[in-house]
């Protein structure tokens, strides 16, 4: 009896265990709300998400120009990811020799791996200065961020994309061929198709990643809270604005940076939960 | 006949212009890996890493990096191991599918979604300031758990879940206990792939700034306990580079930093390949 | 728990004595599709019963609830009747499914070796049990390995993994690992589906000696080797169970027709 009383037990600290990863969620939802939300309501949430003019210091707490930079350097790191994504993910499940894919493969992983801050190094290194010499501006730009962030968030999509692949029954592809269609036929016309739930999933998630990406963007990006007229304008995203002044904010601007953070939250939950939905009701057809 | 040609013909074009992007890609790679490597390598002599910086890093080495990084990640691994195996065990062994373990899965998916920086303002508003633990390789270690937390879960999820049934049926029937497989039986088999699982986490928070710029803080000295401020390399590198006080100081740091995430892939994937083999 | 009036094995005309395990009108269902209907069945103490009849007659589903582990199947119900071992109800609700496990030990279809050594498979049931003791665990090892015919060609490599063992070693080493926990009952699950003639052989041998010390359940869908192994077979069919006797009676002058039928191959 004392054995089945100790079973009983060990089955409750590791439930509590489970629940641990929920219970974290929660806390970090709560406190980042309960820090920024106050201010958010209190100067109305339109002053941050429709205000133009970030100066938190002397009451401006306009988030848009942030938003929007954010919103711009995520599209277009999909621009430069999701075609050179996607078509690893399909060369990764479809074209490459087993002995290929298997080098290929621990390569993105490795890729994956690698730091955000050596991402931002490598960028103010060689593609800030290229954009400098060769395109005009200060060279730390919107363009300089998307270009990095594309190539960051590549194993993130690559590797979901090519599971959603992989994933489409085998009789699909060759019933196409066996009608007469090239493989490239097949992948695009019959695959590709029949996998969209999924790979519309790894960009969604992509996505989300470049959303919250921070240090890298910080390097590259120039930090200038306006809005971009051109690519090759400097700006500030939603995360660089935290990073940026979290060292030395205090009070009101201490909140408005963790306002800043409920925005992101918020931005990042719905990209993941779309994302989410759409994997499970993607296995469900 | 031309028909027939021109679609073989773009079949080729496809097939190679999937070939350039998988080249394309790991270009990038090696060109990352081989400006940090080339400039970086020389830089990295013993004194380099058993030396503490000076002039603010502008000389010396990065000894203090590196058991500032060692003490958060170790502190970190400590934490996230047993919650995430825990959990593993948990949702494997202990339940079946419900409305609980869909919650603790999507509440597990959620958080591997969250941004670093957003468990950087966490960690400083919880562990810095609410627990008063300050910035310290604790509130640094802690805020690095939650992080992994999600990646040593699913990691000792799929290692528990392909240990095969019969053990377990042979297990129980012995008379043994539903614990007693679980740490006699299942976690055995499961080790190489739970310790991949570490392993990945580990290489998540080595290279980590973000959320422990804020947690850990970044002071120059050694930390002496848990309370200690600390700065890691990832931290280092950053300021090094953003500061741009010394650029072969920072290569070498860079360094440091590629190869040991060099390394720690390498050892995932060797993991990996074992546990496959012993389970197929 | 009450001690058996009784125990030795039914002689013909003497009052029956209390089984050993009493199956009584057992009714189980997988996710509401019924597996077991009402079966009700003796095992005496010291004898050799089979259970005979073709696939998806419930056999594998009334020796899993004989020693519990139906509880781990998902989706499987009693939903009437019981297991009686000695007199007590394994259901009961101070039953503790482990004890139970040890009195009633069980072979499974294909070998179930743990990835440890062959001495460590062996032991695992004792050391699980509570015994620490290296030379009483060695003792326990020998007698399990020599009951089940493997000592002689396993006694110089006992701490090699069991799984580099032939399929026939195998399963062999899973009759030891039973052993070992020296149950009172010994379940067999097609032991020897899967494995060639001489480790079939080797089996039976194991098992025409081990009648001498324990109570055996033998559930096997090839008639010849049921007929050949047992004291009494039981003919079960789409859950029901159709007849039980002497194993010389059910052979040769079945009850029922549809015994008749099973045995002289005419459907299964």
């Amino acid at each position: 009896m004392r054995a089945r009383r100790g079973e009983a037990l060990i089955e409750r600290v590791l439930l509590f265990l489970a629940l641990s990863a929920v219970a974290m969620l929660g806390l970090i939802a709560v406190f980042i709300f309960l820090q920024g939300l106050p201010i958010m309501l209190e100067h109305g949430p339109g002053s941050f998400l429709l205000g133009m003019r970030w100066a938190p210091t002397k009451g401006g707490f306009g988030l848009l120009p942030m938003i929007l930079s954010s919103v711009i350097v995520t599209l277009g790191a999909m621009v430069i990811a999701v075609p050179l994504g996607l078509a690893c993910a399909i060369f990764l499940s479809e074209i490459a020799p087993r002995r290929v894919a298997n080098l290929v493969r621990p390569a993105i992983q490795l890729l994956a791996g690698i730091p955000s801050v050596v991402f931002g190094f490598i960028g103010i290194l060689i593609v800030v200065p290229l954009i400098r010499n060769y395109l005009g501006g200060p060279g730390l730009s919107v363009l300089a961020a998307t270009i990095i962030l594309g190539i960051m968030v590549l194993p993130t999509l690559i590797s979901i994309a090519e599971d959603a692949i992989e994933a489409v029954p085998k009789p699909y592809k060759e019933g196409a061929m066996a009608l007469g269609c090239t493989h490239s036929q097949a992948i695009f016309g019959v695959m590709l198709p029949a996998a969209r739930g999924g790979i519309l999933a790894a960009i969604i998630l992509a996505m989300g990643r470049a959303v919250g990406e921070t240090m890298a963007v910080i390097m590259v990006i120039g930090n200038a809270a306006i809005i971009p007229q051109s690519p090759l304008d400097p700006a500030r995203t939603l995360t660089s604005n935290i990073a940026l002044e979290m060292g030395y904010a205090a009070g009101e601007h201490q909140k408005a940076l963790f306002a800043t953070g409920v925005v992101l939250f918020v931005f990042i939950m719905i990209l993941n939960s779309v994302a989410t939905l759409r994997v499970v009701r993607g296995d469900r057809r | 006949m031309t028909r027939w040609i021109n679609v073989e013909v773009r079949h080729r074009i496809i097939v190679a212009g999937l070939w350039s992007a998988a080249a394309a890609t790991l270009a990038v790679l090696a060109l990352i890996i081989g400006i940090v490597l080339w400039n970086g390598l020389p830089m990295i002599t013993w004194s380099f890493l058993l030396e503490a910086p000076k002039e603010m890093g502008r000389a010396g080495g990065i000894f203090p990096a590196i058991v500032g990084t060692v003490a958060v990640t170790l502190l970190a691994i400590i934490v996230a191991t047993p919650i995430g195996v825990g959990s593993a065990v948990y949702l494997t062994e202990y339940t079946s599918e419900s409305f609980l373990t869909r919650v603790i899965r999507f509440g597990a998916e959620c958080l591997s979604g969250i941004p670093s920086i957003i468990f950087g303002l966490f960690g400083f508003i919880f562990f810095v300031i609410q627990l008063r633990m300050g910035w310290s390789v604790m509130s640094g270690g802690l805020t690095l758990a939650v992080m992994i937390l999600p990646t040593i879960m699913r990691t000792a999820e799929e290692a528990v879940k392909s240990v095969p049934e019969s053990y377990r049926e042979a297990s129980f029937s012995t008379g043994a206990t539903r614990w007693q497989t679980v740490t006699q039986v299942v976690l055995p088999a499961a080790l190489p792939g739970i310790v991949t699982g570490i392993v990945l986490g580990i290489g998540r928070g080595v290279g980590e700034t973000a959320a422990v710029i804020f947690t850990a803080g970044s002071s120059l000295h050694i930390p002496t306990s848990v309370f200690s401020p600390a700065r890691t390399m990832a931290v280092h590198f950053y300021i090094l580079a953003r500061e741009g006080l010394s650029m072969p100081h920072a290569y070498g740091t860079a360094a440091v930093l590629v190869i040991l995430i060099l390394a720690i892939n390498v050892t995932a994937n060797w993991l990996m390949l074992r546990f496959r083999a012993k389970t197929s | 728990m009450t001690m058996t009036v009784g125990d030795a094995k039914p002689p013909g005309g003497s009052p029956e004595p209390r089984p050993k395990v009493l199956v009584d009108r057992l009714s189980v269902e997988y996710d509401g599709t019924p597996a077991l209907k009402g079966v009700t069945l003796p095992i005496f103490r010291g004898e050799v019963l089979a259970i005979t009849g073709p696939g998806r007659s419930g056999k594998t589903t009334l020796l899993r609830t004989m020693n519990r582990l139906i509880d781990r199947t998902r989706g499987a119900k009693v939903v009437d009747g019981t297991v009686r071992l000695d007199d007590s109800d394994v259901f009961d609700a101070d039953a503790d499914p482990c004890l139970i496990r040890r009195r009633i030990g069980m072979v499974f279809a294909l070998p179930t070796p743990l990835p440890k050594s062959i001495y460590d498979n062996i032991a695992f049931g004792p050391r699980v049990a509570g015994t620490r003791d290296s030379d009483r665990l060695d003792e326990i090892v020998e007698k399990a390995l020599r009951d089940a015919v493997l000592w002689d060609e396993v006694n110089a490599r006992l701490h090699d993994p069991a799984l580099r063992l032939s399929g026939g070693q195998q399963q062999r080493l899973c009759i030891a690992r039973a052993l070992a926990q020296q149950p009172e009952v010994l379940l067999l699950d097609e032991p020897c589906s899967g494995l060639d003639p001489i480790s079939t052989l080797k089996i039976e041998e194991a098992l025409s000696a081990l009648k001498r010390d324990y109570t055996i359940v033998l559930v096997s869908h090839n008639t010849q080797q049921a007929a050949r192994a047992s004291d009494r077979t039981a003919f079960l069919l789409m859950g029901e169970l159709v007849e039980h006797g002497p194993t010389g009676q059910v052979f040769t002058n079945p009850r029922d027709t549809r015994t008749a039928d099973y045995i002289e191959g005419r459907f299964g």
